[in-house]
């Protein structure tokens, strides 16, 4: 009974995000991951949940994130703060996303 | 920053922030807004449909000039399979009053114009600002701020908590716990941009009238969601909303998920050829009354989303923050009268309002059925969708099979996947929480 709709695979998230005003606070990021040998599933789940795609997994199995598209919705502090893992500050005031409608 | 003492800092300039800090400066308090987005507005994401009864008790002639962008005269409610949906509509030729109940908005806009209207009321707006802490006395009672700014700690007798669901302060102080996944729902969007004509003729609207659509089916692949397709005036906003505890559970992506639901049969012939101009992404309290926490301490009151404050069922959201804000700044201004200390006790009188609003009756309505819908996921969200969509086929398709064989095999299907029991107890289960 269900077919699973047809997606396109070359969807990139970058190219929404293109789209989005941002004053980036260069060499603040307001989030961070701390240094890890595995990430708990939590953690890697962030490199599919986050709308903005800022996790990535390295080739050595570690998430790293790249914090600049970072819309502030606050999913990955839900998720991974309680783990630890990670360290979820606003931006300083003025930076960050600027939506333009939101 | 500032040496001046207020009588109250709000913290945050969206809906509940807003409400309070107009009420406060209304009545006379010297009030601080602290905003750490450009412009008020800039860091703030909604649907967005705007109930009217709940700004016009705080400002009875807003129509004159809010950016509003149409008032909604057809909402559609669709339960989706992969290439169907079947609807219920209300349209009605009502809703063309002067006075319109709901209107669509676009929240930069709005929030911008709602925070004019608060500067003109008296209170210090301040933006690019960032509150990191609060300030306490030695006894543990809130007295101020700190921000981001230089020299930035700046007191007040109170402090309004309009932080949003993502707020860091009131978590950080101890003051409620940060949302547990099952309680929030990622809601993610897309601004569709059309010439205004185009959208009129697609929706079959005229002048200022608009349509909402609200669906749920298969396009969430079994996690507790929703979709959402709202009109303004010259664009579409398009998105979707699911648990993040289900997003974390099925590793399914946001986007793809956007994606899929933009090119459903029914979606994409209404914003094809379309501009997109933005893709926003933003949380949803979906906890209900259970997830209401503490709303009022020594010093401070909680209020909006940052207090969880969201009727999920009905979507609801902006009017229980104005709402919540406005009762907020009622209370402190009856305090204050009284020349009463802000303590907890006497802010008690906030929870006091709010309990007897309608914004703590319906959460309390539905208190359990954020747990049902959650717990039964694939149920709601993903069988029944198919079994409805494939009952409507068989009923509207005429093929010579006679007519009580169709029945027949409706009901076996729905029999199959859900058993007699299961049917039953889904049914009871909904009334129940629906009661």
């Amino acid at each position: 009974m269900t077919v699973k709709p047809k997606i396109d695979p070359l969807i990139r998230v970058e190219d929404k995000l293109y789209q989005n005003r941002y004053q980036v606070d260069a060499g603040r990021p307001h989030i961070t991951v701390k240094p890890h040998d595995k990430p708990s599933p939590a953690l890697l789940a962030l490199t599919r949940v986050c709308p903005a795609k800022c996790y990535e997994e390295t080739e050595t199995g570690q998430v790293e994130i790249t914090a600049d598209g970072c819309m502030e919705c606050g999913t990955c502090r839900v998720l991974c703060e309680a783990t630890g893992e990670i360290e979820w500050n606003y931006p300083r005031g003025g930076f960050g996303v600027l939506f333009k409608f939101g | 920053m500032i040496d001046e003492k207020f009588d109250a800092i709000v913290v945050g300039a969206g809906m509940s922030g807003n409400a309070a800090a107009y009420t406060l400066a209304k009545r006379g308090l010297k009030v601080l807004q602290l905003e750490r987005g450009e412009t008020p507005g800039s860091k703030n994401v909604q649907g967005a449909i705007m109930y009217a009864a709940m700004l016009e008790q705080l400002m009875p002639d807003f129509r004159e000039d809010a950016p509003l962008e149409r008032h909604i005269v057809e909402s559609r409610f669709w339960m989706m399979d992969d290439t169907s949906h079947t609807g219920m509509h209300y349209r009605s030729d009502d809703f063309n009053t002067d006075r319109p109940n709901r209107y669509t908005i676009i929240r930069a806009a709005f929030d911008k114009w709602f925070s004019k209207k608060v500067r003109e009321a008296g209170a210090t707006v301040l933006t690019e600002t960032t509150v990191t802490d609060l300030v306490y006395d030695i006894r543990g009672k809130v007295i101020g701020v700190r921000t981001d700014r230089r020299g930035g700690q700046v007191h007040a007798d109170v402090v309004v908590l309009a932080e949003g669901v993502n707020g860091l302060l009131g978590t950080r102080a101890g003051f409620r716990q940060m949302p547990k996944p099952e309680m929030v729902a990622l809601g993610v969007k897309e601004m569709h941009f059309l010439p205004q004509e185009v959208i009129e003729s697609r929706f079959n609207l005229k002048g200022d009238e608009g349509c909402v659509v609200e669906a749920a089916g298969t396009f969430s692949r079994g996690m507790t969601g929703l979709g959402f397709l709202y009109t303004n005036r010259e664009c579409v906003s398009v998105g979707l909303g699911c648990l993040v505890s289900d997003f974390a559970r099925t590793m399914e992506s946001p986007y793809e998920l956007l994606e899929s639901f933009k090119q459903h049969p029914s979606i994409r012939p209404l914003i094809a050829g379309s501009e997109v101009k933005e893709y926003a992404a933003h949380l949803i309290p979906e906890g209900g009354f259970k997830a209401i926490p503490q709303l009022y301490g020594d010093g401070w009151v909680v209020v909006g989303d940052a207090a969880q404050l969201n009727n999920a069922v009905h979507r609801e959201g902006s009017n229980l923050a104005m709402t919540s804000g406005r009762l907020a700044a009622e209370a402190i201004f009856q305090v204050k009268s009284r020349k009463n200390p802000m303590t907890a006790d006497n802010l008690k009188l906030y929870k006091t309002m709010l309990d007897d609003s309608f914004v703590v009756k319906d959460l309390k309505k539905y208190k359990d059925m954020p747990n049902l819908l959650h717990t039964n996921a694939q149920n709601f969200f993903l069988t029944y969708p198919q079994l409805v969509s494939q009952a409507a086929k068989n009923f509207v398709q005429v093929d010579g099979t006679p007519k009580l064989q169709k029945e027949r095999e409706t009901s076996r299907s729905f029999i199959k996947a859900r058993s007699r029991l299961g049917l039953v107890g889904d049914a009871l289960r909904l009334a129940m929480a629906w009661r």
